[in-house]
């Protein structure tokens, strides 16, 4: 058996005295899909962030390759190669599409960078035509595209996904989500998606979690979740 | 007209003070959104420095002016870059993510600290510094009642004013630490999502801040000849002025806003009263913010999301 990437041991946290996570606990493998369906306010952007140490868990452990994260500031965690894109895209507004992506960079001291940059304009070739636009004018599906992006410049061995088809065109959506699976299946990359939109990534995702009010409720694979009634009842039907 | 172009040069001068300055407070707020108001006392910090290094260095010896002026700047600026690192350690850094106004009564806090220790450590009486540079250039004479000069030490002033600024506009534009800066005023949270050290980046642009405001010290310094603990508060309050009459957060802002001041105020003192300058220079803020509450040069807060 091979050891998880990323593990989640009982992990809590906190807003102030509101317990957001109360012991979740969540496994991902290397190569995997993996993820985090759930209703607004379940708790699944806590759980990304708590990842990254932005709340840092009150309890339980976040291990990333057997190495314990759970109280390294933010920044530190990044350097280990996770790479977010986060809720609500977060994309500079002020700085080109260029500067952001050299942004994406900043802890890429290894990698070359020009290779890097080809390969996130061969993923999103519409963001090399909008290299010199200024993040704030772009479209929201453009900005969810410079946000994966960005978050790919760092060559990231986990790569988190914070609600990538939020707000997003259907056509759009189904652009990303292809572009998430291309980067998993030629790439091995593993990746960790919090989805509302539960049928798209319960068809993508090798395994799945369901969240509700800050505990794992059920869990299984993709396809197993997507059969299950009381998944179809509460996230799919009419949702979609 | 020559009185209109001598009050130019004039108003050159001062206003490239009061620029070096306001760049201070304005890259604060942009980074993490409060007013250092113990910027001013940094400034006079600088000053103080810099007239011990002038003193120092004339007791052993070293007496020519370019030398001891190139050494000066360096002793002053790393120094006073330390009083501005450590006041953010000290008052501000404890505080953040606590409400708004903590960090601000702090900064107050800070710049009446700042103000009492130079008291105490050097006197309350004016120190003065004889002129080290001297020498003014006849621009136009038309033979009139009145000429246009411009001395050595405005034109100093102005160089060393225009070279920072072009090079601190290169950093803030092209280089990763720059990035890094405007990335951390865009976005703190994000800025440390992708790596960025943030306290860091916000050391460091104390730390440039304080070694800009040094800079400014000196030429007060140079300039007028006479220091005492209490400058950083009036320097300060314009300065913190222009940085608003540009548009607060915004870098060439300072940089306009810092020249407008001086100008105004030089214009004012020279065609009305000199008593009433501050009073002129702070009813155009007050007009500026009614018509423009983003100054000059700041952006609307509005941005396409």
């Amino acid at each position: 058996m091979t050891t998880p990437l990323l593990s989640i041991k009982g992990v809590s946290a906190f807003y102030g005295s509101i317990a957001a996570l109360k012991g979740i606990d969540v496994e991902v493998m290397p190569g995997e899909i993996v993820t985090i369906i759930g209703a607004n306010g379940a708790g699944k952007s806590t759980l990304m962030m708590t990842i990254c140490g932005n709340p840092q868990a009150r309890e339980g452990q976040v291990i990333f390759e057997g190495r314990d994260i759970t109280h390294m500031p933010t920044h530190e965690i990044m350097r280990l190669k996770i790479a977010q894109s986060p809720e609500g895209r977060r994309i500079f507004p002020r700085m080109t599409v260029y500067e952001n992506l050299q942004m994406g960079a900043a802890v890429a001291q290894d990698g070359d960078f020009k290779s890097d940059l080809a390969r996130v304009y061969s993923l999103f070739p519409l963001l090399e035509r909008r290299k010199g636009q200024r993040g704030g004018t772009l479209s929201g599906g453009e900005q969810q595209m410079l946000a994966i992006g960005r978050a790919l410049m760092s060559r990231p061995r986990l790569l988190l996904l914070d609600e990538p088809s939020l707000g997003l065109a259907p056509l759009i959506v189904r652009q990303i989500f292809s572009a998430i699976r291309e980067l998993n299946r030629k790439e091995k990359l593993t990746i960790f998606l919090v989805e509302q939109n539960a049928f798209h990534a319960l068809k993508l995702a090798h395994r799945g979690y369901v969240m509700v009010n800050g505990r794992i409720s059920m869990q299984g694979s993709g396809r197993e979740l997507l059969e299950r009634p009381e998944v179809r009842s509460a996230y799919l039907e009419g949702g979609r | 007209m020559e009185y209109f172009l001598q009050q130019l040069i004039n108003g050159l001068a001062l206003g490239s003070i009061y620029g070096l300055v306001a760049i201070g407070y304005t890259m604060v707020y942009g980074i993490i959104g409060m007013i250092n108001f113990a910027h001013g006392d940094i400034f006079m910090v600088g000053a103080f420095i810099a007239l011990i290094a002038f003193l120092i260095l004339i007791a052993i010896g070293i007496t020519a002016v370019p030398l001891a002026l190139f050494l000066v700047l360096l002793i002053a600026m790393l120094l006073t870059s330390l009083y501005g690192w450590a006041v953010e350690r000290i008052a501000y850094r404890p505080l953040r993510g606590s409400f708004r106004l903590a960090p601000l009564i702090s900064a107050i806090g800070m710049s009446i600290v700042l103000q009492n220790y130079v008291q105490l450590a050097q006197g309350a009486r004016v120190k003065t510094l004889p002129p080290l540079i001297t020498g003014v250039h006849t621009l136009l004479d038309l033979g009139n009642r009145f000429v246009v000069q411009i001395s050595n030490i405005q034109i100093l002033i102005i160089v060393t004013t225009f070279a920072l600024m072009t090079g601190f506009s290169w950093l803030v534009s092209s280089t990763s630490l720059g990035r890094d800066m405007r990335a951390c005023e865009q976005d703190l949270k994000m800025a440390a999502l992708l790596g960025v050290d943030t306290n860091r980046t916000i050391s460091l642009t104390f730390l440039i801040g304080a070694a800009l405001a040094s800079v400014a010290g000196i030429m007060y310094l140079l300039y007028y000849g006479v220091i005492d603990f209490h400058i950083g508060f009036v320097a300060g309050v314009k300065a913190f002025t222009a940085a608003v009459l540009g548009g607060i957060g915004s870098l060439p802002g300072a940089m306009l806003g810092g020249l407008l001041i001086g100008l105004i105020e030089t214009y004012w003192s020279a065609y009305f009263s000199v008593q009433y300058k501050d009073v002129a220079a702070f009813s155009i803020l007050i007009i500026v913010l009614i018509f423009m509450p983003t100054g000059i040069l700041g952006r609307p807060e509005v941005e396409k999301v």
